[in-house]
């Protein structure tokens, strides 16, 4: 589905790190990684009611490399991604996405560091007022330097690249679930993403279609030197990983890809 | 411009409001009430002023001499008739008019009630108003104790005009002296007149025996044509003796308006009406952007997530409050306008929309939006992307 010409269009900064990177998620000449978390801990309430979260979690992710984290539910992984993601600010530790320092970043850094991860959400979050083709345009309206026309046949391009071309005017309220987590998925790439974030992306979606979304994520992974980081409970993706990491108790753990699969 | 039109995003803000037709009719029912309340009020006020002016906006004249101690309309001082004779001495006064102003009793001829009617007086020979038909009509005034009778007079001075159009004779009873209706003239009511009559100065004079003969209430002169009024103004007032005031006939307009804007509760009435319409017109569109912020909440917060800037999302609600007062404002406008012939058709109050009143009704619906989108904005504090995983 995700063919290397439609990365080549003109996003800008793809280019280079698309040469760098090469077919394959190896660690690149880049001088740093795509997210790198050191002694990471992170706490909610104040107080007696203060609980820690995140207990001095350690994560590298290079550009190009997909990694899926798996976990029992409450253990912090939504945390860790918002945390990558820039959307919470950081308590103790280091958290280094895109070669910047989250930890006391500042309001437009943060933005800054936003507008260059894609993020996919657990609910899909469209604006309803737009339609599947605006929503994925709210995304490629990120991009700096492109003509409103080319931002609008990029929306299109990605829409139809998750299977929903002919679905371009209908309003979020009109589409199915999975029909909307595409929608969302379209959104997320649009902005060339250098990174992205995502919340159990294929949950609302049936075996065939989750595939094909997998396998785009992948291959963006791969053309653009995207990192990709994962949170999933789905045994029939895992197969894409590059890594697989674990988490219990706010502590993450290496797993054996073959070990998940089989059990 | 290509530049520009090759930036442009989607029209978010547009799109959020034209999405939900209902709240957007409406927040546009509610600005445009608030437009027409304002326009009403002000044009209420604007037109009172007006009305009061009515007679003084006739006069043929460039400048107006008054006494010192004339304060308004209703209570006219006299000053020597001669001062005006003076002017006479400027090379660039044409001609001048000496007019008698005074409140006088006149008697229904029907009923037989008094009510006190302004009096003009002047040599039927002379220009006093603008309007050509009238010296005409003067020329009846050369007989003694004839009137020419405002038939827009208010209906308690009795059928005058009906009775004179249907070819009767109308005698009546003016400050206890008989006089004739000789012709009718057209000026309308003013705030302190609710009637008018026009006669000779010698009339005048036998109406009125103890005014002394050569003493006028006001003087009015015509400039030769390219001469500043102003200017010659200050020249009169300088030659001139301190008991007599020069005014231009705008500045005479203007000192008459004045007097009802400063001396009655006129203005501070319609004012208020205006206000209560600002302030009725930003709650409603405070409580519609508010809750239009609130109820798209995690939409802010996924597009913060995304990367736009907070500010980025203040202005698609500033925007909203753009539209939103363009929006309302048409309406307003059309409704206003079509409100004012009925008002002008029914009460015969000089009300007609004009630039400045449109413009300012436009600025306060514009500052009536945009201050209600300010404080709605502060709610998008609330959208917090983290909250949206």
């Amino acid at each position: 589905m995700a063919s290397a010409d439609r990365f080549e269009s003109p996003a800008g900064a793809s280019h280079d790190r698309r040469d760098a990177v090469g077919g394959h998620p190896v660690p690149s000449h880049q001088e740093f990684p795509t997210v790198a978390v050191h002694d990471l801990c992170h706490w909610y309430g104040q107080g007696v009611n203060r609980r820690q979260v995140l207990q001095g979690v350690n994560l590298t992710i290079s550009p190009g490399e997909v990694v899926l984290l798996t976990g029992p539910s409450g253990c912090g992984k939504t945390t860790l991604l918002t945390l990558i993601g820039a959307l919470r600010q950081v308590q103790e530790g280091s958290v280094e996405v895109l070669g910047q320092e989250l930890h006391g970043a500042s309001r437009s850094l943060q933005q800054q560091v936003r507008s260059r991860i894609g993020m996919i959400f657990q609910g899909h979050n469209l604006l309803r007022c737009l339609t599947a083709e605006q929503n994925v345009q709210m995304g490629a309206d990120l991009l700096q330097g492109l003509g409103y026309r080319a931002r609008r046949d990029r929306a299109r391009e990605w829409l139809r690249a998750v299977g929903l071309g002919d679905h371009l005017a209908k309003l979020p309220h009109d589409l199915s679930g999975g029909q909307k987590q595409r929608v969302a998925i379209a959104r997320a790439l649009a902005a060339s993403p250098s990174l992205l974030l995502a919340d159990e992306p294929t949950a609302a979606l049936d075996r065939t279609t989750g595939r094909e979304v997998v396998d785009l994520l992948k291959g963006l992974a791969r053309d653009q030197g995207c990192g990709v980081l994962m949170v999933t409970h789905d045994p029939r993706i895992l197969d894409v990983a590059d890594r697989l990491v674990e988490m219990e108790d706010g502590q993450l753990r290496e797993a054996s890809l073959e070990q998940q699969a089989v059990g | 411009m290509t530049g520009f039109w090759q930036r442009r995003r989607i029209p978010l803000a547009w799109c959020l409001l034209t999405r939900q037709p209902v709240r957007l009719l409406v927040a546009l029912a509610g600005i445009s009430f608030a437009g027409i309340l304002m326009f009403m009020q002000l044009g209420f006020r604007d037109g009172l002023f007006d009305a009061s002016v009515t007679i003084h906006k006739l006069f043929d004249a460039d400048l107006v001499l008054m006494s010192p101690r004339t304060m308004s309309s209703i209570g006219m001082a006299s000053f020597p008739g001669r001062r005006l004779v003076q002017t006479l001495a400027d090379p660039d006064v044409r001609g001048i008019t000496p007019v008698n102003w005074n409140f006088l009793l006149w008697r229904n001829p029907e009923t037989r009630a008094t009510r006190s009617i302004l009096a003009l007086g002047f040599e039927p020979s002379d220009p006093l108003f603008v309007d050509p038909s009238l010296s005409e009509k003067a020329r009846l005034l050369t007989q003694r104790d004839r009137v020419l009778f405002d038939e827009r007079s208010r209906a308690e001075f009795g059928p005058v005009a009906r009775w004179f159009r249907e070819g009767r004779t109308v005698d009546s009873e003016v400050a206890g002296r008989r006089v004739r209706v000789a012709e009718l003239v057209s000026l309308g009511p003013s705030f302190g007149a609710d009637g008018n009559m026009i006669t000779s100065s010698e009339t005048f004079l036998r109406l009125i025996p103890s005014t002394p003969p050569g003493s006028i209430e006001l003087g009015l002169i015509r400039l030769k044509p390219g001469a500043d009024p102003a200017l010659v103004a200050q020249r009169l007032e300088d030659s001139l003796p301190a008991d007599i005031k020069v005014f231009t006939k705008d500045g005479f307009v203007e000192f008459e308006k004045n007097y009802w804007r400063s001396s009655t509760a006129i203005g501070f009435i319609f004012s208020l009406g205006a206000a209560m319409g600002f302030v009725v017109g930003c709650v409603i569109v405070y409580q519609i952007l508010y809750s239009d912020v609130s109820d798209h909440l995690p939409e802010y917060a996924t597009l913060l997530a995304m990367g736009y800037s907070l500010r980025s999302l203040v202005a698609v609600v500033a925007r909203e409050g753009l539209l939103l007062a363009l929006f309302g404002y048409g309406p307003a406008f059309l409704a206003g306008s079509a409100l004012y012939g009925l008002v002008q058709s029914a009460t015969k109050l000089p009300v007609a929309m004009d630039t400045e009143r449109a413009l300012l009704v436009f600025g306060l619906i514009l500052v009536m939006c945009m201050g209600s989108a300010g404080l709605a904005m502060r709610k998008l504090v609330d959208a917090d992307p983290a909250e949206i995983f």
